[in-house]
């Protein structure tokens, strides 16, 4: 059992590392940010004991897709990159929506009575995830292979360049 | 957990269209491009032996997976009404597709994947098979609305699609996992138990406001559809057509089922979410369609109430209004397609959309005229066609609620419907065409398209009974109450 302070922490730090993600005025600062943000998530799950997705976070977020992101950046970007991920005239109306919507939540979870599972964590839980995904879950699971294989397609056909 | 084969023989429409999805992309890749016209031939016919197949399935209620995927007269309704529109679509889409330097056979297979998306979401009887297919259907629009690279208008729009698409994704998401939170179930039909009027917590409603605002954007229900008019005029226009109004069918499929099946008990909390959203929507939606000069912005605001309209059904919380819902959605799908198919022509013989341009088309191309006309009035809800007997229907299913007002306020606003709808019928048969106007040619395919839209149009508003009892019976076998 980890203390709670632990989680407490790691909230705080993945909350002011996507604050930073927004806030930044440099993409590349932004996207580097957007890792610790990932980092803190898979820290969270680790507290939670679901190892796999953490390790998965880990690798496919922090690893693969913010590093796409900042190849991204570096092959389309023209211009001055200390100005590349700026704010419209709304970061004060959209600050105040956004605390009265944190506010309305915090206040409904906290007058929630949880139902609280005190089932012990199964010790294999990637087998477990293996079974449900080919097994019960297989529809989703197939459905999202679909998935992949339109994303790619589109992919390709958007950033195919286009003759004159 | 056993996986019976049985079930798969219940999916047999939803695998059909994966594999003819994945058969026209590499038709597409190997076929020369001289002959890739003939592979809208190709998606046309799998799509109608697919349509013929689903016949098998009516009478089938089945529980698949462990409650994953539901096979019920509901879900088979909707795959036929998915199916019907991809298939209208496909055809109608042939002379736009053929004006395509490339990737034509890559817009059939995502046309496809997209009605795979639909119908998975119609049948999800959970809520991680509900968001895959929702997200199929979402990604794969999201490349179908910027196909016009070269026109900024569409590449605008595939953005914006994209990032309001994902926006109201992660609320819809957020609303399904405290809905999971709170009864520790993904699959639909084992929360009822947990989800009870009196163990009704605080966190459960912030979720169901959430699920409400998701599947709102996703029908574009005031005030969720500040995404809709933008990105229905800068797509392509067969694009428009297919995502006004199998989309939206979708989105509603599923909207229905969770709120009907999951919540049911809790209606009392949500039933005034909705019915104040459905009250705006059919307002908003007709007095900013006035204002249109631009035919896919006006159609794309009267898409807007018209999804109001069928919210009357959901409103209603009855086997009639299901009943009510599932028929006007069918009939809007030949309505609607039709309309659209007509704007296709007329945009690739004039290259405008302007209402203005529409100016005397009566004089040179009547039949277009006539189905556009026909169309309008439907949508308008005028008899004798097909759309004044589902709005009936529609009215009555909350009247019998005791919610007067609310049908007073769709009438009020079919009548104002009326008058942007006939704007459009003025300009064709009472404008003088252009001078250099011609008779605008119209290929056989686009023609089958315009004639399923118009016989339908005019055949169930002469002699809805079949089709009517057929929706209520289904309705009736999924709610009833």
């Amino acid at each position: 059992m980890v203390s709670p302070l632990v989680f407490w922490i790691v909230a705080g730090i993945t909350i002011i590392a996507a604050l930073a993600v927004v806030n930044l005025t440099n993409l590349i600062h932004s996207a580097l940010w957007l890792i610790v943000a990932f980092v803190g998530v898979a820290i969270t799950y680790l507290i939670l004991e679901a190892e796999f997705l953490a390790a998965v976070q880990i690798i496919v977020y922090a690893g693969a897709i913010a590093i796409l992101i900042v190849f991204g950046v570096m092959l389309t970007r023209r211009g001055d990159i200390r100005e590349s991920n700026l704010f419209n005239n709304y970061r004060l109306a959209g600050g105040l929506i956004s605390l009265g919507l944190m506010a309305t939540i915090v206040t409904m979870v906290v007058k929630t009575q949880w139902a609280i599972d005190v089932a012990a964590v199964p010790a294999n839980s990637v087998g477990l995830l293996a079974q449900n995904l080919l097994g019960q879950f297989v529809i989703p699971f197939e459905i999202a292979a679909m998935l992949l294989l339109v994303a790619l397609v589109g992919a390709i056909i958007i950033a195919k360049e286009v003759r004159d | 957990m056993q996986i019976q084969l049985a079930d798969f023989a219940l999916m047999m429409p939803e695998i059909a269209t994966a594999i003819l999805a994945i058969g026209l992309l590499i038709v597409g890749l190997v076929v020369p491009r001289e002959q890739a016209k003939g592979i809208s031939f190709l998606t046309v016919a799998g799509l109608v032996g697919i349509w013929l197949l689903n016949f098998l399935y009516w009478h089938e209620n089945a529980s698949l997976f462990g409650g994953i995927y539901i096979v019920d007269p509901y879900t088979v309704f909707f795959r036929f009404l998915f199916l019907t529109a991809a298939i209208i679509v496909a055809l109608a889409a042939k002379d736009y597709v053929n004006t395509l330097e490339r990737n034509q056979g890559e817009f059939y297979a995502l046309l496809v994947a997209a009605t795979l998306g639909m119908m998975i979401l119609a049948g999800a009887g959970d809520l991680v098979t509900l968001y895959i297919g929702l997200e199929l259907m979402t990604i794969t629009f999201v490349i179908l609305v910027g196909y016009q690279k070269k026109e900024a208008k569409s590449s605008e729009a595939g953005v914006k699609y994209v990032i309001l698409g994902a926006m109201s994704s992660a609320v819809l998401l957020y609303g399904l996992s405290l809905v999971f939170g709170f009864t520790g179930t993904t699959i639909i039909a084992d929360m009822v138990p947990r989800l009870t009027l009196s163990g009704a917590s605080p966190l459960l409603l912030l979720g169901i406001v959430f699920l409400v605002a998701g599947f709102g954007f996703k029908v574009s229900a005031v005030p969720f559809h500040m995404w809709s008019p933008d990105i229905y005029e800068g797509a392509p226009t067969p694009v428009t057509a297919f995502l006004a109004v199998a989309s939206k069918a979708a989105g509603l499929a599923a909207f229905v089922r969770v709120f009907l099946i999951a919540l049911p008990e809790l209606q009392p909390y949500w039933i005034t979410i909705v019915v104040v959203l459905t009250a705006i929507t059919v307002v908003v939606g007709n007095l900013i369609a006035i204002p249109q000069s631009n035919i896919k912005r006006m159609l794309a605001f009267s898409s807007v109430a018209q999804a109001g309209y069928i919210l009357f059904g959901l409103v209603a919380f009855s086997s009639l209004g299901v009943g009510a819902l599932l028929f006007h959605s069918i009939l809007y799908v030949f309505a609607n397609i039709g309309a659209f198919a007509v704007a296709i022509v007329v945009k690739n013989s004039t290259g405008s959309d302007e209402i203005k341009d529409y100016s005397g088309l009566a004089q040179t191309s009547p039949f277009l005229a006539a189905v556009m006309l026909l169309c309008l009035l439907s949508l308008a809800g005028i008899p004798p066609v097909a759309g004044f007997v589902s709005k009936f229907y529609l009215f009555m299913a909350v009247i019998e609620k005791g919610m007067v007002w609310l049908a007073f306020v769709g009438i009020m606003m079919s009548m104002v419907s009326v008058y942007y709808y006939l704007i459009v019928a003025k300009a064709m048969y009472l404008g003088t065409p252009n001078r250099e106007a011609k008779p605008i040619s119209v290929s056989a395919s686009t023609q089958i398209a315009l004639v399923i839209c118009l016989v339908a149009v005019i055949f169930f508003g002469v002699y809805p009974t079949p089709l009517l009892d057929l929706a209520m019976n289904v309705g009736y076998s999924f709610f009833p109450f």
